[in-house]
């Protein structure tokens, strides 16, 4: 690991004041996937600002339709939650397959959505779900905030303080893990609800998390595993690497969104 | 340099680190734990698995610094002082669940958070599922699997004393 300073603020103005004050400053939460990439000098930050202290960032509460996530949220308490086992259960059940223990003990939701990773789990979830992320200045829809690989809405310095989930009426995720690494090599979240019919897709897009519109439509007209089972999706659209083809990819799509809707029910 | 106080099974520590030093470096070279091993780069292997507040997490996926006030347990920490072995690691001896050993402190904090998880018991699915964070390139993972369920057996009250292998 190169050197850095590490600051470890109380509030969420002061972490902010910490990054706008320096463009090469890092937050870290749980930093399951900064650590390992600090550790392999794939990135050189000046400073890390650890967000772990900021009890504002914190909880998990239901407020009427809406479940709201602190970012600071360990993917095991999304897993174990009451509210959201009880309200979102597919969400709660994607939680409890992200990484591997360890991981779901430190890694949290609001860095998993400020990341973006393609292979995340979180962004297809919160794009299918209707999602608004809430940050230390703006609330952004889940539309506008995933904007590619790697990539968000969010300014330098921005914080996500909290994700807005609207409760769904029916809502189911599939996904194929790769059998090495277990990252979703393509995974589908389905959701009906107070945002329409949505479905969006990680781990397969050439550009990240995506919605699919043809399949959002299929639901749309007939809520069931064989609306969107003969929906193709576009290889150009996929990613293709040592892993699987974009045509192979393009598959799993359509295989896995089958499967979420059964899992809907 | 930066400071970080903690307590390592028990024991409150505070000590010089610098801010990239990572919770297993602090706990094998300046506290000489060198129980808990490292086996990647790359976060994968869980070697290095210790307990942070009763949590399973890898300690090669932290910096010290981060562990600011937290109680930390390592496989250092499990044995009574007078040498009696946890259930956990008398089920890893009478099961035969290791071979070269260098996993085992990790499959060992790893397999307690899951049993303590767990208040009901465990299938054999979610034993293996549940170590999905730990690689172990010598056993195939039967005598494991097999070492925790009959330790949870004797850590939930279930049997009095661990059940013995077959031969």
């Amino acid at each position: 690991m190169y050197e850095f300073s590490y600051h470890k603020p109380a509030s969420v103005a002061d972490a902010v004041k910490l990054l706008s004050a320096d463009p090469e400053a890092r937050p870290i939460s749980g930093g399951m996937t900064l650590l390992p990439a600090l550790k392999l000098r794939l990135s050189k930050p000046t400073a890390l600002v650890d967000l772990s202290g900021i009890a504002e960032l914190r909880g998990i509460r239901r407020d009427g339709g809406t479940i709201v996530v602190g970012a600071l949220a360990k993917h095991y308490e999304v897993a174990t939650n009451a509210d959201i086992k009880a309200a979102i259960p597919a969400l709660a059940w994607m939680a409890s397959t992200i990484g591997d223990t360890q991981v779901r003990n430190r890694g949290t939701m609001g860095g998993s959505v400020a990341n973006n990773d393609p292979s995340a789990d979180y962004p297809a979830a919160l794009l299918a779900l209707g999602a608004t992320i809430q940050t230390d200045r703006r609330k952004l829809s889940a539309d506008e905030f995933f904007t590619g690989m790697f990539s968000t809405a969010l300014d330098t310095g921005e914080l996500v303080t909290a994700i807005h989930i609207p409760v769904p009426e029916k809502a189911g995720y599939a996904k194929m893990k790769n059998p090495a690494s277990r990252y979703s090599m393509a995974g589908v979240f389905v959701a009906r609800g107070p945002a329409g019919v949505r479905v969006a897709v990680n781990g397969a897009g050439a550009n990240g998390a995506f919605r699919a519109p043809q399949m959002e439509a299929a639901l749309q007209a007939n809520w069931s595993p064989d609306a969107v089972a003969g929906v193709k999706m576009d290889p150009a659209m996929m990613n293709g690497d040592i892993h699987g083809s974009a045509e192979y990819r393009a598959h799993l799509v359509t295989v896995m969104a089958k499967r979420a809707v059964q899992n809907a029910g | 340099m930066p400071q970080v106080s903690l307590t390592v099974n028990g024991t409150r520590h505070t000590v010089e680190v610098e801010a990239r030093t990572l919770l297993v470096e602090l706990l094998r070279e300046k506290l000489r734990l060198t129980g808990t091993h490292v086996g990647c780069d790359t976060s994968q292997c869980g070697a290095c698995v210790i307990h942070m507040g009763g949590d399973s997490v890898k300690a090669c996926t932290i910096l010290a610094v981060q562990c600011e006030g937290a109680s930390i347990t390592t496989i250092e920490g499990l044995a009574k002082p007078d040498g009696t072995l946890h259930p956990m690691q008398e089920a890893f001896r009478e099961y035969h669940a290791l071979q070269c050993g260098f996993c085992t402190p990790g499959m060992v904090m790893s397999a307690i958070d899951l049993v303590n998880k767990h208040p009901n018991g465990l299938t054999e699915q979610e034993i293996r599922e549940g170590l999905e964070g730990n690689l172990c390139r010598c056993t195939g993972y039967h005598n494991i699997v097999k070492a925790i369920a009959a330790a949870a057996d004797v850590m939930q009250g279930r049997r009095s004393e661990l059940a013995r292998a077959a031969e």
